[in-house]
């Protein structure tokens, strides 16, 4: 991925944002959010303000071989947000907060996203955020935002943004499940909003099928997208695989993160998926952040973004 | 997946603890279970490669069952019906539940909901 255009000015800043050739910065532009990777960053001539920062799976508490301090490797990724030429308005955490849902991981995280220069902090449980025999744990620090049912919604700027909660009430053998009662939220939060109204929703594991045999996907995310498909714009974020991949139906872009904390095989390529051990000057390559930033500048820009590796 | 080998099937009774446990029916046996200075010999499944071995169990009312994570990824065990449910079980840790009650329960790893297990339990004989 070496293009090279001595004109751009704007791309010493994007290395900043990237952990080697990580990371996958969004622009907002018309109302569609449009991602390219990091590593070709210097070629898109990129304006605006940051709009979001999207972290996912920082697995605080986790201290084995992948990552044996991955305190440190969130910390990084919150020094890339502050190093932001302007704060973004929003970060979203999209799950797996913790490694074990205990109450000294959930201090430790909430002590380092206080670093954070940012307006808010918007979040959906992990399945390792609900991990507590009586799921109490997440939901006494960040049940308030959706009266403790996990998913709720906001608008900023004029974007719909809709928080989704997959990881409960898992069927046997299953994929992650919305459920029957947000399902019926959403399609009353959808009803009677604008089909031009840019929407973001964020999960924490995926919203199509990645890959069935390791849970990777939501049995019954096509009744969420089906409500979903007359917006013109809809993005959709997650994180759980710790890897980007990436797809776009009709108008809904489907995304998912990086992790702050450890990478995980692709799809069936290991026995089971779990912590990748890389090596150590390798790992950070495979980490990353996700950021958005509003532009007035839509032609310019190009989806150059990775997809499975 | 490797679960497609079909399961692995044992059957443990608790430690007899003499005539009289035997004329007392479940009630007694849950006690006796219980409060016994020679508690029954826990029956142990280990979560190992992503499952549970052995992936089915069949024990008497009054068994203690233990669950102990030998995978370095974190797992849990969650009944179906909601009658136990673990905390997050790191590598080495265990978990217990003794049943109460005969019936069929079948459980998944919340984490990994593709780990899926069942214990039956039978009133004794």
């Amino acid at each position: 991925m070496t293009r090279h255009d001595p004109s751009v000015s704007r791309r010493d800043a994007l290395k900043c944002l990237a952990f080697g050739s990580a990371g996958t910065l969004f622009t907002l532009s018309g109302g569609i959010l449009t991602p390219f990777d990091l590593a070709s960053a210097g070629t898109v001539p990129v304006t605006g303000t940051p709009f979001f920062v999207q972290i996912s799976d920082t697995h605080i508490g986790f201290t084995k071989e992948a990552n044996p301090d991955v305190g440190a490797t969130l910390k990084l990724a919150i020094e890339r947000v502050n190093a932001l030429t302007q704060a973004p308005a929003l970060v979203l955490h999209t799950g797996d907060i913790t490694h074990l849902s205990r109450a000294a991981e959930f201090d430790t995280a909430a002590e380092l996203m206080k670093g954070l220069n940012a307006g808010e902090l918007h979040t959906v449980p992990g399945e390792h955020d609900v991990a507590d025999a009586t799921v109490s744990e997440y939901f006494q620090r960040f049940g308030a935002a959706s009266g403790n049912r996990g998913y709720y919604s906001f608008d900023h700027r004029g974007v719909h943004f809709i928080a989704l909660i997959n990881v409960l009430n898992f069927q046997p053998g299953g994929l992650g499940a919305l459920g029957p009662a947000q399902l019926e939220w959403l399609a009353a939060d959808l009803k009677g909003r604008s089909a031009s109204t840019p929407i973001v929703v964020f999960a924490h594991m995926p919203l199509w099928t990645i890959y069935q045999p390791w849970g990777w996907g939501t049995a019954d995310a096509e009744e969420a997208l089906a409500g979903l498909r007359r917006f013109g714009s809809v993005t959709i974020l997650n994180g759980h695989i710790h890897q980007i991949i990436q797809k776009t139906e009709g108008n809904i872009r489907f995304h998912t993160a990086r992790s702050t904390a450890y990478p995980q095989p692709g799809p069936g390529e290991a026995a089971q998926p779990g912590p990748l051990v890389v090596p150590a000057d390798r790992l950070r390559a495979t980490l990353g952040l996700t950021t958005a930033r509003g532009t007035k500048h839509v032609s310019a820009l190009e989806l150059a973004d990775a997809t499975l590796n | 997946m490797p679960r497609s080998t079909s399961p692995a099937v044992a059957t443990l009774s608790p430690r007899r603890r003499g005539p009289v446990a035997l004329g007392l029916g479940i009630l007694a046996s849950l006690v006796l279970a219980t409060r016994s200075a020679a508690p029954p010999v826990p029956a142990v499944i280990e979560l190992k490669a992503f499952m549970f071995a052995p992936t089915a169990l069949t024990v008497t009312v009054g068994t203690a069952v233990a669950w102990k994570n030998l995978d370095a990824e974190p797992h849990t065990v969650a009944s179906i019906d909601g009658a136990f449910r673990s905390g997050a079980l790191d590598q080495g840790e265990s978990f217990t539940f003794t049943f109460a009650k005969p019936g069929t329960y079948r459980y998944v790893c919340s984490i990994h909901p593709q780990m899926t297990g069942t214990v039956i339990v039978t009133a004794p004989p």
